[in-house]
């Protein structure tokens, strides 16, 4: 470990670890609201009378929606909680994510998350010392179909 | 809702069909109402500044959900959104309010999108994209990429 290094051990056992799972659930308000909050009126996520709501007998989730709340007490907060124990710096950006999609997530989907933390690399930028941590969530619903992969990206510093 | 695209009619370099947006402070709070984001850099003035980032910011998320929909509007709905990233590399300030539903005149910010690289993968026909957000100034605040399955004629 280099001096001066912000992954202390604590941090690097972390790494690889599945999270206790999060279970919850995919309400169809909640899928209107995104979807508003969004701007979109796709009739999918909208209108579950629409041709398009018949068609799938549910409303489906924009991409990336999961059920709400999508922060507060949600898996990468955890992780962000299980990070600064560890002695990560406290402050917190979002720096961006990736999502690989499975099947459809759709109202009344139970969907069961597994965080992890997948990676921890640091280097000097304009914040000073910072940390970038890879937080990997795995969802899958309630027959057991993957529905979606995520990967974020949190900047500490 | 438009015409379904079809595999046939994109090649590398097609550009996406655009798609336009205006932050606003009541979105922003609609956004987090919406998400159970409740973080206050997104709303409150002293907080943001102290967090160094001048003013309450747009939420990176929302952002991305504004790329998510540049997509799904653009594959219809036989097209199948397989990956989708992006970046959060500049930060964007919200138009506030001049009355309860109307913003001050502003920024808009367009979501835009590239073809990349088209190829077959067993049945199904890959159409790859360079992605983005850019602010009023033009500049790419939030880069991104995704890779879509879109139906063939060849099928029908």
């Amino acid at each position: 470990m280099a001096e001066g290094s912000l992954i202390t051990d604590m941090l690097k056992e972390l790494i690889g670890v599945p999270s206790e799972p999060i279970v919850f659930k995919v309400e169809e308000g909640a899928i209107q609201r995104y979807a508003q909050a969004i701007g979109d009126a796709n009739p999918l996520y909208n209108d579950p009378d629409s041709a398009a709501g018949i068609k799938h007998g549910r409303l489906l989730a924009p991409p990336g929606f999961t059920g709400w709340p999508v922060k507060a007490g949600r898996p990468t907060e955890k992780l962000f909680e299980s990070l600064v124990k560890a002695g990560a710096p406290p402050r917190i950006l979002d720096g961006g994510v990736e999502f690989e999609f499975g099947e459809p997530i759709g109202a009344g989907d139970v969907l069961t998350a597994t965080p992890m933390i997948a990676g921890i690399s640091e280097r000097d930028t304009r914040l000073g010392k910072t940390m970038f941590t890879t937080a990997e969530i795995t969802y899958v619903n309630q027959r057991g179909d993957l529905v979606l992969k995520s990967w974020a990206t949190l900047i500490q510093f | 809702m438009t015409e379904q695209i079809y595999y046939e009619d994109v090649d590398v370099g097609s550009e996406i069909a655009p798609l336009a947006k205006i932050a606003t402070t009541r979105m922003l709070v609609q956004w987090a109402g919406a998400t159970g984001d409740f973080n206050p850099l997104h709303y409150e003035d002293d907080f943001a500044r102290a967090m160094g980032v001048g003013s309450p910011i747009v939420h990176g998320a929302l952002k991305r959900a504004w790329l998510g929909q540049l997509m799904t509007d653009w594959i219809g709905g036989d097209g199948r959104l397989k990956k989708m990233s992006c970046q959060y590399r500049g930060m964007d300030y919200p138009r506030r309010m001049k009355t309860i539903d109307e913003p001050l005149d502003g920024e808009t910010w367009w979501c835009r999108g590239k073809v990349t690289r088209k190829y077959e993968d067993g049945d199904d026909h890959m159409v790859e994209c360079e992605i983005w957000v850019e602010n009023g100034k033009g500049e790419r605040t939030t880069p991104g990429s995704a890779l879509v399955a879109l139906p063939t004629r060849s099928a029908e």
